[in-house]
């Protein structure tokens, strides 16, 4: 329950971040692409703050044994690059060009209530809802394929 | 009115703020697109923290209607064909390259990891190149 409620929290702190920053906004967005015309360096500085703050505050939290509501603060997974990352980073890259919305701040626009933020939110969630779907079927065709031999001749296979 | 450049220096604050504050408290990693897709299929227990951010993300969303609409601009200006196009894009590709803006270019970037250097600037130049070829290229299609 208190861990919904600083999530929560959180969330609605992030949002207010986004919106002040310039990010819900997908002309800036896509001004500061737009590094061959009228380029808006403004929203480097987002993640000029973000980072700054971040990474100090991070270094105090990590002195901690645990956060505050969980047992244990995250381990790091995957630490090479590979295929996907550069690929998946692509893909989003070029959405992200083509209409000037990433996650948080198309998210934060459906509290807007217009329209191409509610069709892009809703094909947001499609697009994750799809590869949740490819990577259930990847996995289990994964798992099919690591039966033994024996498994497999039991079955008629 | 502030300058912009102080206003998104702000913002930013507030959201490496907001990162720190569920680190904090929840011991998570503020990576939007990884708490947003981590809804499909959940773990027990995993569910519902999820569902509080998101709704705090979007409570703000409301808020900032409310009190400041101007900060979503005219909202996106294309298609709605291409902008779903651009969500799908942007849904699938976030999570296949586990994490987006928030996740890798803030999060990680503030770990120092190499993974998230990588993939911030390849969404980067991938997203300065889609704008390049639509405007400067195809000259701004609609």
């Amino acid at each position: 329950m208190k861990a919904s409620v600083s999530a929560g929290v959180a969330g609605l702190l992030f949002a207010l971040g986004l919106g002040l920053a310039g990010m819900t906004d997908p002309d800036k967005v896509l001004g500061f692409l737009d590094v061959a015309g009228a380029w808006d360096p403004s929203l480097a500085f987002v993640m000029g703050g973000a980072l700054a703050v971040h990474a100090v505050a991070r270094r105090f939290i990590l002195r901690r044994k645990a956060p505050v509501l969980a047992a244990s603060f995250p381990v790091l997974g995957k630490m090479q690059v590979d295929g996907r990352l550069v690929s998946g980073a692509t893909l989003f890259g070029v959405g992200w060009g083509l209409a000037g919305y990433c996650p948080g701040p198309a998210l934060t626009a459906l509290g807007s209530g217009t329209r191409s933020a509610l069709l892009f939110g809703v094909a947001l969630w499609a697009g994750m809802g799809l590869f949740s779907l490819w990577e259930r079927a990847r996995q289990a065709a994964a798992a099919r394929a690591t039966v033994p031999v024996e498994t497999l001749r039991a079955r008629g296979g | 009115m502030v300058h912009p450049f102080v206003a998104s220096l702000l913002g930013g604050a507030l959201i490496g703020l907001s990162a720190a504050l569920l680190l904090l408290l929840n011991g998570r990693i503020a990576g939007i697109s990884g708490i947003a897709g981590g809804l499909f299929f959940p773990a027990r227990g995993e569910a519902g923290w999820r569902l509080a951010f998101v709704g705090g993300l979007v409570a703000g969303g409301v808020l900032l209607a409310a009190f400041a609409p101007g900060v979503f601009g005219r909202g996106a200006v294309v298609s709605p064909a291409l902008l779903v196009v651009a969500g799908l894009l942007v849904g699938f590709g976030t999570r296949l390259g586990n994490g987006c803006t928030s996740g890798h270019g803030v999060c990680g970037l503030a770990r120092g990891s190499t993974r998230s250097l990588v993939a911030t600037l390849t969404f980067m130049a991938a997203g300065a190149l889609t704008v390049f070829v639509v405007r400067h290229v195809l000259g701004g299609v609609q």
